[in-house]
């Protein structure tokens, strides 16, 4: 077994002996359906398909993916768990990839047991699966994306409340990056490419397409960049905060 | 015997503060070293430094011939290691925990149940096997750290404060384990127990304020106090240098 897997396999089943796994899969269920059927206007709307679903998951997943992703690192440093793994013969690099699969795999338990929403639209009508399926793994990747932001994060501090704070306000700014609450902070002083870039940077415009069951390259591409982006920072900060 | 720990002039600061200055020794395979030393006298850094946790400023550790800082993995291979209060994942039974190590330790095949009940016999876990590690006492946390670290039969040990938090009983039963495994390794363990060194030590070293002050078997360390003390000797050793430091820093 690789020394990758073995922390995945650790970090993975660690969710499931809390009730942390529990009360969140209850609380996202919960919270996709209320969004789904209230806000969203499911029924109202008349379509068999699922926009109305996935349109609050950037939503969702802001508030969310940190409460998963803010122990991920806090907890290794406050407890000192990180002295002992980063004294076993495994690299930074397979200990973060190793803890962030093991959250993402959770994020896609929790995803999949949507299915209630799944078999009723197509009980109701006869939506494009496919597309549902698109959907699903689009939502997933921004997922990723977001627990790479929240992993990151939680390495800086060994506080899980002050990850999960900040995780929130980054996950915030990359969601409305390409809105005016966040460009205006740059229109004055930064040159248009310098805003064209802040601009596409956000999750929400990369979702768009998504939401509607195409997987664009350039979206995919994006959300890639992103993860590896930042679980490299995640391994420079493991390694200079370590010990503090 | 052949050298298997080699530190040489090992030096760690944190900003402005020398937390070790130039610490040089060597550990033989069947040597016991005791780290013996006040409190913040860089014991734990020095540790730490050997085990791959912490980068020294400047210096180098050698293990097993593996530089630690160029091979850090095969050094971490190599060793075994308990930390300053045995930390370890409090939601995992002793069981899960210890089967992680194996796993990650990369012990395979019918070598590996039988290694994990021997170090569990041992260690002498056994009723706890099935308890969340959060739950267990003190003393029993700190044999689960100990379990972890010989779990692989490493040559080299690290054990740092090993008996700290146990009863009389179970510190004897720690010191007789670390004296029966030393044939076949090298050990290396901090106290602040005197009679400790006395008891399980072939060698004892003594650091205050990040500097090597003694090195050398416990009956010379006795024999450096006239009363044939070891409390007296350690308290002569580590308070003289003190007062030194005192002086050369008002002259």
């Amino acid at each position: 077994m690789s020394p990758l897997y073995s922390i995945y396999k650790r970090e993975f089943t660690s969710y499931f002996v809390t009730p942390v796994a529990y009360v969140f899969i209850v609380i996202f269920l919960f919270l996709t359906g209320i969004f789904t059927f209230y806000i969203g206007a499911f029924f109202e709307t008349n379509q068999a398909d699922l926009e109305p679903f996935f349109r609050f998951h950037p939503w969702l997943y802001l508030f969310l993916i940190p409460a998963i992703s803010m122990r991920l690192w806090s907890d290794e440093r406050k407890s000192g768990t990180i002295e002992l793994l980063m004294t076993l013969p495994v690299s930074i690099t397979d200990a973060v990839i190793g803890k962030y699969l093991a959250a993402w795999s959770f994020t896609a338990v929790a995803l999949a047991l949507t299915f209630p929403m799944w078999i009723t639209v197509n009980y109701l009508g006869s939506p494009d699966n496919t597309v549902i399926l698109a959907s699903y793994i689009g939502s997933l990747i921004m997922a990723g994306g977001f627990l790479a932001i929240g992993s990151c994060i939680s390495a800086l501090t060994k506080s899980q409340v002050v990850s999960f704070v900040i995780s929130v306000v980054i996950c915030f700014m990359f969601i409305l990056s390409g809105f005016p609450m966040v460009l205006d902070i740059f229109q004055s002083w930064a040159p248009q490419a310098v805003l064209d870039a802040i601009a596409s940077f956000s999750f929400l415009t990369h979702f768009t397409s998504i939401k509607k069951g195409v997987i664009d390259i350039r979206d995919v591409v994006y959300f890639s960049a992103l993860i590896i982006f930042w679980l490299y920072v995640n391994v420079v900060v493991i390694e200079a905060k370590k010990a503090s | 015997m052949p050298v298997t720990i080699k530190v040489k002039s090992l030096t760690k600061s944190f900003g402005p503060i020398h937390a070790v200055r130039g610490v040089s020794f060597d550990v033989h395979h069947g040597e016991v070293l005791g780290f013996l030393g006040p409190n913040g006298a860089g014991k734990s850094t020095t540790m730490k430094m050997i085990t791959g946790f912490l980068e020294p400023t400047s210096g180098t550790v050698e293990v097993n011939g593996f530089d630690v800082q160029e091979n850090p993995i095969d050094v971490k291979r190599s060793i075994g290691y308990l930390p300053e209060g045995a930390p370890a994942y409090g939601e995992m039974t002793v069981k899960s925990f210890l089967n992680f190590i194996a796993d990650v330790r990369q012990l395979t095949g019918s070598n590996r149940q039988k290694r994990i009940d021997e170090v569990v016999d041992i260690i002498n876990i056994k009723h706890v096997i099935d308890q969340s590690i959060e739950t267990l006492s003190k003393g029993f946390k700190r044999r689960v750290g100990i379990a972890q670290a010989i779990l692989h039969d490493p040559s080299v040990l690290i054990l740092d404060e090993p008996t700290d938090g146990l009863d009389p009983n179970q510190k004897h039963e720690v010191r007789n384990l670390i004296k029966e495994m030393s044939e076949d390794k090298a050990i290396v363990i901090s106290t602040h127990i005197l009679e400790e060194v006395d008891a399980v030590c072939s060698r004892s070293i003594i650091i205050a304020s990040g500097e090597l002050l003694f090195d050398g078997t416990p009956t010379e360390l006795i024999a450096k106090s006239d009363r044939g003390d070891i409390e007296h000797a350690f308290r002569l050793i580590t308070t003289s240098s003190a007062d030194e430091n005192r002086e050369t820093a008002a002259p």
